[in-house]
């Protein structure tokens, strides 16, 4: 029996976690089996936990405007660690102006608000190897 | 990378995978546990359990701590039940242990329960002996005290510690519950609230009507783990544990009764499978059962010939 295991974590200074909590809660639903980490983290604690629980996907919410130095910088850490199949994806308030940017810095792929959560089920199903 | 060889050396990653492989049941998970073995039974292992929401993460975070700042290496195995609906699972241990992740001497593994194929006792066991061979001093596995799998899990542990809170209920929820026959210690978190010294009484009444507690007697600790307040107390009792089963040769014994009932249940997976591959699923056992339907024939006799065949 292999479940897929989605690491669900906020990096830096923002408290909002509903969303995380609702996608957390989705993948639950789709079978998956999640870590859920909380808020506040720095990279290096995702990147971490990523290694210690051999997660194949790492999921991180961020509302505060700091993606595009936050989310590259976990990208970097998960690679140094020598996780380099780990599927990154990210969600949040983020203008469709950094998308390209996000992904060229190792992103899959960005959810932004109003997304149905059922998307981000197929997207992980479509491309966790 | 050689998984073996990067779990003898410390390679955190080679331990996520190796862990990984007995989960998932990988081809080489048999292989990696085989090469290991030899490398196990250095580690002190230590079960805590009691209901949802008593405070066992926060607890093991802190107890962590402190046995770090006692010189000894943690690698703890955080276990959260599975959803029978989904067979996903919110693995949520890991809130109460962030600032661990930043510590080379620990490591955090979350399992989720699963189904009960393969039992998860065997497979938490496993996640043990991985951790033993890498080198970990302390071994701590922390479940929720609800189900018999995860009662399992914590009574293969060297000290298991029962922690409840105040408020649950009365004392023959405390009987009832069962779990408290299998504390070598307990701890009573949340200890600022009402009703802490009523719950004192009362295991200690349960203590006293238990025999078995001659030469050991389950010490009481109270603690507020969210503030840190009467830690250091509990480690002193886990090691007065430890003490005790060294110096009365008890951990020979229970690590014996460890090993026989890790391998009674390894026998009876590998039987188990081997009946349902070979018996179970095949078009003669349905003929079989369709016959005991019409009553032509009885079932005693028939598990008999099966298992004089199985088993020859």
């Amino acid at each position: 029996m292999s479940n897929i295991r989605v690491l669900v974590a906020k990096p830096g200074l923002d408290g909002h976690d509903r969303g995380a909590k609702v996608v957390a809660r989705a993948l639950r639903d789709a079978g998956f089996e999640v870590i859920y980490t909380g808020i506040r983290l720095t990279p290096e604690q995702i990147a971490e936990a990523a290694l210690q629980d051999d997660v194949k996907v790492v999921a991180l919410s961020l509302l505060s405007g700091a993606h595009n130095t936050l989310f590259p910088k976990v990208v970097e850490l998960l690679k140094e660690k020598g996780l380099n199949d780990v599927l990154v994806i990210g969600g949040g308030v983020i203008p469709d102006a950094d998308i390209p940017g996000l992904k060229a810095a190792g992103i899959a792929e960005v959810f932004t608000p109003g997304t149905p959560t059922s998307a981000i089920v197929d997207f992980i199903n479509a491309n966790v190897k | 990378m050689n998984i073996v060889e990067g779990v003898l050396n410390h390679n955190r990653l080679a331990l996520a995978k190796a862990i990984t492989a007995v989960e998932n049941e990988y081809d080489n998970a048999v292989e990696i546990m085989t090469a290991l073995y030899p490398h196990t039974g250095n580690a002190y292992v230590i079960g805590i359990t009691g209901p949802p929401g008593a405070g066992k993460s926060t607890l093991t975070d802190k107890l962590a701590k402190e046995f770090r700042k006692r010189g000894k290496t943690v690698g703890i195995i955080a276990v959260d039940p599975t959803s029978p609906f989904s067979g996903g699972a919110i693995l949520g241990d890991r809130i109460r242990m962030l600032d661990l992740s930043s510590d080379e001497g620990i490591f955090v593994r979350s399992m989720a329960t699963r189904g009960s194929l393969g039992g998860l006792s065997q497979k938490a066991g496993d996640a043990v002996k991985l951790m033993d061979a890498f080198g970990f001093d302390i071994i701590i596995i922390e479940t929720v005290g609800v189900g018999q799998s995860e009662v399992d899990i914590v009574k293969t542990a060297d000290t298991t510690m029962v922690v409840v809170i105040p408020g649950m209920g009365d004392d023959i929820q405390a009987i009832k519950a069962g779990i408290l026959e299998i504390g070598d210690l307990f701890t009573i978190n949340k200890a600022d609230r009402e009703g802490t010294d009523k719950l004192n009484i009362e295991i200690e009444m349960m203590l006293e009507l238990n025999p078995e507690h001659v030469s050991w007697r389950p010490p009481i600790n109270r603690t507020i783990a969210s503030k840190g307040e009467g830690i250091e107390a509990v480690v002193d009792s886990i090691e007065d544990h430890q003490k005790y089963l060294t110096e009365s040769g008890e951990i020979v014994k229970i690590r014996k009764a460890r090993i026989k009932n890790e391998v009674t249940a390894m026998l009876n997976d590998k039987v188990n499978r081997y009946i349902d591959k070979n018996v179970v699923s095949t078009d003669e056992f349905d003929a079989l059962v369709e016959k005991l339907q019409a009553r032509d024939i009885e079932p005693y006799s028939v598990v008999n010939d099966i298992v004089g065949k199985v088993l020859k």
